[in-house]
């Protein structure tokens, strides 16, 4: 699949309230931010349902579902497909996190998170952690067509666990990826 | 790039001498069939370089993915217990279209196993712990699919074609090992 290769906009600045999410999730379930709330929560922006990349990714998620609840975390993956699309997606590949479906009005929840591909029409792949107050605090956008793995993820949920007894985070930060972003609020 | 966070040791299963001055790590899943590709390319390669590497294998089995990668895993360190990790290793890429448990036993028995005591470890999973820190260890080095490949610990992100591997292995501007 062809993408351009042009990155959206700046990530949305780190510290900053994670703006509403109310997305449908089943044809007849919604799922919004706050019931999130108290707890970090994952957030994993990806280009769409079924592609090789993202099936990939969400499939390493997936995986690691045991490790995110040891951590107290939820995960959320959002892309511009379709709640049938979707429940087609999870059953088929046997995942277990929330997909929620930014397909109407289009891109919206993606946009507001500065991790929309105008050009495309799809998601950025984009990963965020909010914590417990709904506040942004890491983020991470991938190149289109690259796995980013889930090591950004789960150190920033540790250091998010440690921030109240740690000044300074004293872990290794993400190595340097050609064309991504990654940042992360300090305390 | 990402690094390797666990470095290579006794825990390790590992072909090839201590001394060798290149080390090639593949994160792999038994029933992943790019996995299987990558098991016969490393072959070419372990046969082309010789002594010149050290090839370390580690699990990441994606269990949701992949319903018999964790049963094979824990088949080839049953085996492993009883001296017999690579036979198994190979046996299992070779026979990737059937992990079910019948035939992982069957396995065992034409590697003349110990069948009492492998039946006993798989079936109380003896390995687990072992194959699920070979899991967190990779992903927490960055390993997002499988196979994941580290060449003296950087990440080897290049196609697993035993030429490309072999290109890089011999030199190609991969530095060395950081974790001695």
């Amino acid at each position: 699949m062809a993408f351009s290769a042009r990155q959206s906009t700046a990530p949305l600045p780190l510290g900053t309230l994670a703006p509403p999410i109310r997305a449908p999730v089943t044809p007849d379930q919604k799922v919004s931010l706050e019931e999130f709330r108290g707890a970090p929560l994952v957030l994993v922006f990806y280009p769409a349902d079924w592609s090789p990349v993202c099936s990939d990714e969400l499939a390493l998620f997936n995986e690691l579902m045991p490790e995110f609840e040891r951590l107290g975390a939820k995960v959320v993956a959002i892309s511009c497909d379709g709640v049938w699309c979707h429940l087609a997606f999870a059953r088929a590949r046997n995942l277990h996190m929330v997909l929620a479906s930014d397909f109407h009005p289009k891109g919206e929840i993606s946009r507001a998170y500065h991790a929309y591909r105008e050009e495309d029409g799809i998601s950025e792949r984009a990963l965020f952690v909010i914590d417990a107050e709904g506040k942004i605090f890491w983020s991470y956008v991938s190149p289109v067509a690259v796995n980013p793995g889930a090591d950004g993820v789960l150190d920033a949920l540790e250091r998010l666990a440690e921030q109240g007894t740690a000044e300074d985070d004293g872990g290794p930060s993400l190595s340097q990826r050609e064309e991504s972003t990654e940042q992360e609020a300090r305390p | 790039m990402s690094r390797l966070r666990t470095p290579v040791g006794s825990h390790d299963h590992i072909l090839g001498p201590v001394d060798a001055p290149v080390i090639l790590v593949e994160y792999g899943d038994f029933q992943c069939p790019f996995c299987g590709q990558a098991y016969e390319e490393v072959n070419k390669v372990l046969a082309s370089m010789g002594d010149q590497l050290r090839y370390v294998f580690r699990h990441f089995p994606l269990t949701q993915a992949h319903p018999y990668a964790l049963q094979a895993a824990e088949a080839a360190e049953a085996a492993d217990g009883q001296g017999k990790f690579w036979e198994m290793h190979g046996m299992l890429y070779e026979n990737q279209q059937a992990l079910d448990p019948e035939s992982l036993l069957a396995y065992a028995q034409k590697l003349g196993l110990d069948m009492e005591r492998f039946t006993r470890e798989v079936s109380e999973h003896r390995y687990l712990e072992r194959i699920r820190r070979d899991f967190m260890g990779g992903v927490r080095s960055g390993v997002s699919g499988t196979p994941g490949f580290f060449i003296n610990g950087a990440r080897y992100q290049g196609d697993f074609s035993a030429s490309s591997l072999i290109t890089v292995l011999q030199g190609g501007g991969i530095e060395s090992p950081s974790y001695f």
